[in-house]
């Protein structure tokens, strides 16, 4: 390449580095918007004109999202749902894999099959028959109801299926003669091997989970039962048209996933790129 | 060996058993239930009449229905190929970059995707709130007319798409450069000695070897988009639900406001068969493209 050409690849690729952090910053503008707004006192959050940083700091809005409504209740409900829908999920779903990767049965294909299928299924579509199921189960409004249509995400069967397959049959077969029963060889020899994906798979459950919106809030009717992201939109008395209160709820609905994003961040888009079928 | 063979299967049956519960509890068994109360004047909750096909004809000739599916196709065209387009770009540009300033650029892109719709929804609320919100004050600076865009007709459902697109990007991102860290960097190095320009190398070379990514995001976006709910509940909160009615929010709708289960359950059912339809071609013309190259 000549000098100038050189000159002029630097120039325009210099510019398209340029457009991109331009363009992230816009793009993580609202996010910031948000927070600021929050962090205003109600009446300068009104203001008619843009201003970027708050004359007055205030942790009011937090202190009263805290205190005064049933935020900390939702909390609770979320956390709760977030880590039982993750454990039950990644348990089964790695019992399943292992079996899948492992052993052959009668109706392993069939088994497959349907889970691949299972792919297909909207489960917006199953709403009505969910709500009937979990009512005659008698757990509306509770953890329980809340999970119980959530405990299924196919793709984490199929990722560990094909971790499993990747595991040197030599560990199966020395455990197998050492007399070692399935569950041992599945926790002693295939889970440690396999701790970076569990972790990994956990963290993007726990992340749906809290995120799920639709379910939670069909099957809760009661305002102390109802998740975070449900509880900030539905009970607008406790915010009123209090638009600073109202962002430092969502602040506060957002931070868990927000703060376990970006400790994790590459477990996370590790899990992310997986569940989708390609290989990280 | 036979009875290892048994042995494994006993053992396989409990491994899989949890699963497949579930499975059958929260999958299964409501399909079917679904199809049966369809043909049905059932209530939400507890049995009701046949009434054959009744609940489909009727949809037939139900406005509501057909604005449902309408705005449902008109948010599929607004978010699935524009999103895929952005993504694309997006990764383009961040892939340039390297070590923690990409890592940091990645994460700006990639937080709204972790948040929660709601919180997704009330930032959004708040930035095109008509009285107060920032958008606005744009607006007033540039000379426009301000809009309560989700109050109007014209602009609710290109504001939940850009919404939408600015809240699922990341995922179509992270794909993007999954995708193009896997081409290999020799190929560019003999493009670059062959004096390719930009324009070129990204034609010849990037834009075939990411095709299956590009692909794949088209069709999880057009699925996941088929089945849009939650944006459109929230932003219509307050507004004219009936006029950004989409395809779920109608089951909804029938089923919990206005006790039908059985006219909501043949819309759920024509949800769940377009959405399987939409599934199996896509598949199929993947396949098909995939074997003429």
């Amino acid at each position: 390449m000549t000098a100038t050409g050189m000159q002029r690849a630097n120039f325009w690729g210099g510019v398209i580095t340029g457009l991109t952090l331009l363009f992230a910053l816009v793009w993580a503008f609202p996010l910031y918007w948000g927070i600021v707004s929050s962090l205003k006192p109600e009446d300068e959050v009104v203001r008619p004109f843009i201003e970027l940083w708050p004359d007055t700091l205030t942790f009011q809005h937090y202190v009263h999202a805290l205190t005064s409504t049933q935020i900390g209740a939702w909390y609770l409900n979320s956390v709760a749902v977030a880590v039982g829908v993750t454990v039950i999920t990644i348990l089964s779903s790695m019992l399943c894999g292992y079996a899948l990767s492992q052993l052959r049965f009668p109706g392993r294909n069939l088994l497959w099959w349907l889970i691949l299928a299972s792919f297909m299924v909207p489960t917006q579509a199953l709403i009505i028959n969910h709500f009937v199921l979990v009512s005659q189960l008698g757990l509306i409004n509770t953890w329980a109801g809340i999970m119980l249509p959530q405990l299924i995400h196919p793709v984490i069967i199929i990722v560990y299926k094909q971790f499993f397959d990747q595991v040197p049959k030599d560990f199966r077969e020395a455990a197998v003669m050492d007399n070692a029963g399935e569950f041992r060889i599945l926790f002693k020899i295939y889970l440690p091997m396999n701790w970076g994906v569990t972790t990994a798979l956990s963290i993007v459950t726990f992340i749906w989970t809290w995120n799920a919106f639709l379910w939670p809030f069909l099957s809760v009717t009661r305002t102390a039962m109802m998740t975070m992201p449900v509880g900030i939109t539905q009970v607008n008395d406790a915010f009123g048209v209090y638009y600073a209160r109202q962002l430092a709820a969502a602040v506060l609905a957002g931070l868990p996933v927000a703060v376990a994003y970006l400790l994790f961040q590459r477990k996370v888009t590790e899990a992310i790129t997986l569940s989708a079928g390609i290989k990280g | 060996m036979l009875r290892n063979r048994r042995k494994d299967a006993l053992v396989a049956a409990v491994l899989v058993a949890p699963f497949l519960a579930i499975y059958l509890l929260v999958f299964v068994w409501p399909t079917i239930q679904m199809f049966g109360i369809s043909f049905t004047d059932a209530r939400l909750i507890g049995s009701g009449e046949w009434v054959g096909l009744d609940n489909y004809t009727r949809l037939a000739s139900d406005p509501r229905f057909k604005t449902a599916v309408w705005n449902t196709a008109y948010f599929v065209l607004l978010t699935v190929l524009p999103g895929t387009v952005i993504a694309l770009l997006i990764a383009l540009g961040v892939s340039r970059l390297t070590g923690r300033l990409q890592a940091a650029i990645l994460a700006l892109f990639f937080l709204p995707y972790i948040l929660p719709v709601s919180v997704v929804y009330l930032i959004w609320d708040w930035v095109l709130n008509f009285q107060f919100g920032i958008l606005m004050h744009v607006f007033d600076l540039l000379g426009l007319d301000r809009i309560p865009i989700t109050k109007s007709r014209t602009w609710f459902m290109p504001a939940v798409g850009i919404v939408t697109i600015w809240w699922t990007a990341g995922f179509s991102i992270l794909l993007f450069l999954a995708g193009l860290r896997s081409i290999p960097a020799e190929i560019y190095e003999a493009a670059a000695l062959d004096n390719a320009s930009r324009w070129t190398t990204f034609r010849r070379i990037t834009w075939p070897l990411l095709w299956p990514v590009t692909t794949l995001v088209f069709t999880i976006q057009l699925i996941a988009q088929l089945k849009i709910f939650d944006q459109v509940y929230l932003f219509s909160q307050g507004g004219r639900p009936n006029d950004n009615m989409v395809l779920v929010y109608y089951v909804f709708q029938r089923a919990f406001q206005q006790d039908q289960g059985g006219r909501a359950a043949a819309v759920a059912v024509t949800l769940f068969v377009l959405v399987i339809v939409v599934s199996v071609l896509q598949f199929q013309l993947l396949r098909l493209a995939g074997g003429r190259k």
